[in-house]
């Protein structure tokens, strides 16, 4: 992230604001309010320089409960208000809160478009798989057959998976955590925030008051070694209780296999967040419970060019901006003219 | 229009002078009739005409060649006085096939000229353009100066040798055609030729062959012997300064561009491709060395919803589309005046509802942009009233959206968009500044209160980077002074006549309403936006025949000027003429309790100045 100056160390509780806020009692949402506080003086960036964005839905009160500058916008449109910020202003470290109903739903096409312009900023997309702020209806990536008070037969469309989509949409930099874990979260943000670009985090998130459970399979402590993989940039996929279950490629789809016998880590598959082709971490993408371990971390990490950076050459390029009015008396002079005395 | 024979020019043939005339190219949209006629204007302006046009063309890019639906148009009026339309009737008009010349021949004066491109007159290409016999033969034109030229086998000779294809070639014919009307109205081509030289120099056998078929088409004016007449439309006596040709989307852009300028500022102007809005964006886009950000959206709700971000960190932000493009952008509209925050939205109107009619003109969109949104959500709207007024009213609207740090809509429409006027340019310097201030200190014990107001109601414009200031806005309802959320019935009520006063103060900064016409007139044509022009030469002429009538013309629809009331009032009759079924006047008679009467023309096409002035008189002459 550009914006970084030495500023006096700043704590958590500096970045909380005089809002009081209203999530449900055992909101995920809490667990990620104090993780990106407590991620935030380790950037190194002002408060005034700072702004975080958000749509409409839960997530999206997040703004209010940050001491910085903030936008709650309109439902779905958190990521276009908030190219506009950066767009006027590339200094300032840009976030957007959002969830699976505004960011994959009514705003899924602003979603697509900013992660493939690649502006500079860090979205965190909040899955709970539901609609909270409405009150229970099933979102655009509720499993297919749940029931809900819109689905009462069951859903019976497709779920999407955050993942693949910002890959799909060729995300810069693609990564996965969990609200309970805190550390692994923080170990995410930090690197979504220091990334250059488009930085999407999907953040599975528990609503327990209209989709508790959600998430248990990956977050129980009896399961979740066995249902969740760590990523490790240039280390094999290995994961279980005992890490000797491993992920291996079988012609072009992967496979669980024990490891011992014929099976060597050599012979699995080994983790590169920096491939340039994102066909990797796409097939991580999808792995889901319970076939396959979900996997947890860095999906993807590769350097391109920021929308603003090329936007900022274009100006320098054409010609430097000059001062005065000249360059509008040619503006106004240019092509055929003509004098009346 | 006045006549007199003057002395031969140059050739053989008389040349008679004339202080009026209005010439129309039409041929298939793949003929190239936009471009010619955009050159027979630069270069009649460029001689010292006064000049207005009217661009008319289908909104199928190509549509099947030779078919009725396929027709474009362009029509330029030139004068040696001031004119304020693109004229009603034709005086010579140039149909490139078929179906040009039935779709456009009984626009012709009486007696007056049809060039016609004799060789597409096929089996063929009359069946396409469902006529059963040739009008050039069949006595349809009976009572025109029809003169058939053999344009495509003319060109051929004159743009062949240079190496093109034949299809090539033949697509330099609208260029011939071009070069006749120059000689017939005694045009300059240098600025013609110095355009072809700069747009295709890089393809020298392009520009030679056009070039080759423009001088035919003037020799073969001047030596065939065909015209027993040739014209010539003096000088315009026109206030002394430099001046350009100017459409109405060149003026928003220009204007956009210099208010932001004046206010120290970049633009960013945040636009989805959408006729006819988007050469505001493509003018734009040519404009990064000026400080200009152009972003083209994803769609019409990231446009806005992108500029309303860059207003808030702090640009002159602005966004352009047509009416159904307002539609998608009017949650975010509400938006922005919840937050208050400065930018400025222009309407291109066309024809609706719907996609309607993409490349025709309208003003129906009143209703949407001083009513269209949920909730109380008043937005100060703005209307421009000629090609060249758009650059003044888009610096206003930036103007007001900055002073009272609210969206302000500017309508314009396709007829003002893509028609041409002179402009004169004016010096950046006699230009008035535009006055921001960005706080950076608190307003309140220490703390920042985002919505603390200014006498005139405005809020202050902290932007994100300033130390101190950090602050939250959002679409919730606002509590005063603070800007926290709130709910509270007592503090909506009094937020809501807060932003209501607030737009209502922009009268404070606006100029009066003033009248055209004699201080004896018992009726009062009031007008908004493109209707300027017909209104204008319609009341002159009906003062002329000893009518007594005045107009008026309203450029801030929301909030009216402060005396509009006074002045209606002193009219036995107010008559409103729109091109929509009574916007407009539905407001005046809700406001001013006056008994105003609509002349309404839902037709695609801008009033004629006879319409006008017939329904005018029909409207007097009834009580």
């Amino acid at each position: 992230m550009k914006a970084q100056v030495h500023v006096e160390q700043l704590k958590p509780a500096d970045f909380a604001s005089d809002q009081e806020v209203r999530w449900c009692p055992g909101c995920g949402d809490y667990a990620i309010l104090a993780t990106v506080k407590k991620v935030l003086p380790l950037l190194g960036i002002p408060r005034k320089d700072l702004v975080f964005v958000s749509g409409i839905g839960c997530s999206s009160r997040f703004p209010y409960y940050v001491s910085s500058y903030g936008f709650h916008g309109i439902h779905g449109r958190a990521l276009a208000i908030a190219s506009g910020v950066k767009m006027a202003n590339p200094q300032l470290s840009v976030w957007v809160a959002t969830g699976d109903g505004d960011g994959l739903s009514i705003g899924g096409n602003h979603l697509l478009h900013t992660i493939r312009r690649n502006v500079d900023m860090t979205v965190l997309l909040f899955n709970n798989r539901i609609y909270g702020l409405t009150k229970g209806q099933y979102s655009p990536t509720s499993e297919l057959g749940k029931k809900t008070k819109t689905s009462p037969h069951g859903v019976i469309d497709y779920p999407l998976h955050p993942i693949s989509v910002a890959i799909g949409a060729e995300a810069s930099f693609v990564a996965r955590t969990v609200d309970v874990d805190l550390k692994h979260m923080a170990m995410v943000l930090e690197r979504a925030a220091r990334h250059r670009g488009t930085s999407f985090v999907e953040i599975y998130q528990n609503c327990n008051i209209f989709n508790d459970g959600a998430y248990t399979y990956a977050t129980d402590k009896a399961t979740k070694d066995d249902t969740r993989l760590m990523l490790e940039h240039g280390k094999p996929l290995i994961f279980g209780t005992d890490r000797n279950k491993g992920i291996r490629l079988n012609g072009m789809e992967p496979e669980v296999v024990e490891l011992g016998g014929s099976v060597k880590e050599d012979d699995l598959l080994f983790h590169d967040e920096r491939a340039a082709q994102p066909s990797l971490a796409y097939l991580l993408s999808r792995m889901h419970y319970p076939d396959f371990p979900e996997p947890m971390g860095v999906f993807r990490a590769v350097e391109r060019p920021c929308y603003e950076d090329r936007l900022k050459e274009i100006s320098r390029t054409d010609r430097p901006t000059s001062e005065g009015d000249a360059p509008l008396e040619a503006l106004f002079n240019a092509g055929d003219i003509w004098t009346v005395d | 229009m006045t006549s007199s024979i003057d002395a031969p020019a140059g050739g053989k043939t008389d040349r008679i002078v004339s202080d009026r005339v209005t010439v129309r190219f039409c041929g298939d949209s793949g003929d190239g009739m936009q471009l010619a006629g955009t050159q027979f204007t630069n270069t009649s302006s460029v001689f010292g005409n006064d000049i207005a046009t009217l661009p008319d063309f289908p909104a199928e890019i190509r549509a099947p060649a030779g078919s009725l639906s396929g027709v474009s148009g362009f029509q330029i009026n030139f004068s040696s006085h001031e004119i304020y339309t693109p004229g009603d009737r034709v005086d010579a008009l140039v149909a490139m096939n078929p179906a040009a010349l039935r779709m456009n021949y009984r626009d012709v004066v009486d007696g007056g000229i049809i060039l016609v491109n004799e060789d597409s007159f096929t089996k063929t290409s009359l069946q396409k353009a469902g006529l059963d016999s040739n009008p050039l033969e069949d006595g349809t034109l009976k009572d025109y100066r029809v003169f058939r030229i053999p344009m495509e086998k003319l060109n051929a000779e004159a743009a062949g040798p240079f190496g093109l294809s034949n299809k090539a070639v033949n697509r330099c014919k609208n260029f011939f055609a071009l070069g006749v009307v120059c000689w017939l109205y005694e045009r300059p081509l240098e600025p013609i030729l110095q355009w072809i030289e700069r747009k295709m120099g890089k393809a020298p056998a392009v520009a030679d062959a056009n070039t080759a078929a423009l001088k035919a088409g003037w020799n073969y004016g001047d030596t065939v012997e065909l015209f027993p007449h040739a014209y010539r439309v003096p000088k315009a006596n026109i206030a002394p300064g430099t001046y350009r040709k100017i459409t109405g989307n060149e003026a928003t852009a220009m204007g956009l561009v210099t208010a932001a300028r004046l206010a120290g500022k970049e633009l960013f102007y945040g636009s989805y491709p959408i006729t006819p809005a988007s050469t505001i964006l493509e003018e734009l886009a040519a404009m990064s060395h000026l400080g200009v950000k152009t972003f083209q959206a994803e769609d019409e709700i990231a446009a806005i919803a992108a500029t309303i971000g860059a207003a808030y960190a702090g640009d002159c932000a602005a966004t352009g589309t047509s009416g159904p493009g307002v539609a998608l952008k009017s949650e975010a509209i509400g938006l922005a005046v919840m937050t208050e925050l400065p930018l400025v939205i222009v309407n291109v109107q066309r024809g609706g509802p719907s996609t309607g009619l993409p490349t025709k003109t309208e003003q129906a969109d009143y209703f949407q942009a001083v009513f269209g949104r949920n909730g109380e959500c008043p937005v100060p709207v703005l209307a421009a009233a000629t090609p060249a007024d758009c650059f003044d009213m888009a610096r206003e609207a930036m103007r007001i959206a900055i002073e009272y740090m609210t969206p302000v809509i500017l309508l314009t429409d396709g007829y003002l968009a893509n028609g041409a006027e002179p402009w004169r340019i004016p010096h950046v310097a006699d230009l008035p500044r535009i006055h921001v201030h960005h706080p950076t200190n608190g307003n309140g014990d220490g703390h920042f209160m985002p919505y603390a107001r200014t006498a005139s109601g405005s809020r202050p414009w902290a932007i994100p980077g300033t130390e101190g200031l950090e602050h939250r806005i959002g679409g919730l309802e606002k509590q005063d002074v603070t800007g926290n959320v709130n709910y509270d019935p007592d503090n909506h009520q009094h937020m809501v006549d807060l932003r209501a006063r607030k737009v209502a103060n922009v009268v404070d900064t606006i100029p009066d309403l003033t009248v055209a016409g004699a201080a004896d007139a018992d009726t009062l044509v009031l007008g908004w936006g493109s209707t300027y022009g017909a209104i204008t030469t319609a009341v002159e002429r009906l003062r002329e025949k000893g009518r007594h009538v005045a107009h008026a013309h309203l450029r801030y629809l929301h909030p009216m000027p402060a005396n509009t009331g006074d002045v209606i009032r002193r009219y036995k009759r107010v008559l409103i003429p729109e091109m929509n079924k009574g916007q407009l006047l539905l407001r005046i008679r809700a406001d001013y309790l006056v008994d105003a009467k609509g002349i309404n023309k839902i037709q695609g096409k801008p009033f004629l100045v006879s319409e006008l002035m017939e329904a005018i008189e029909r409207a007097i002459d009834e009580r």
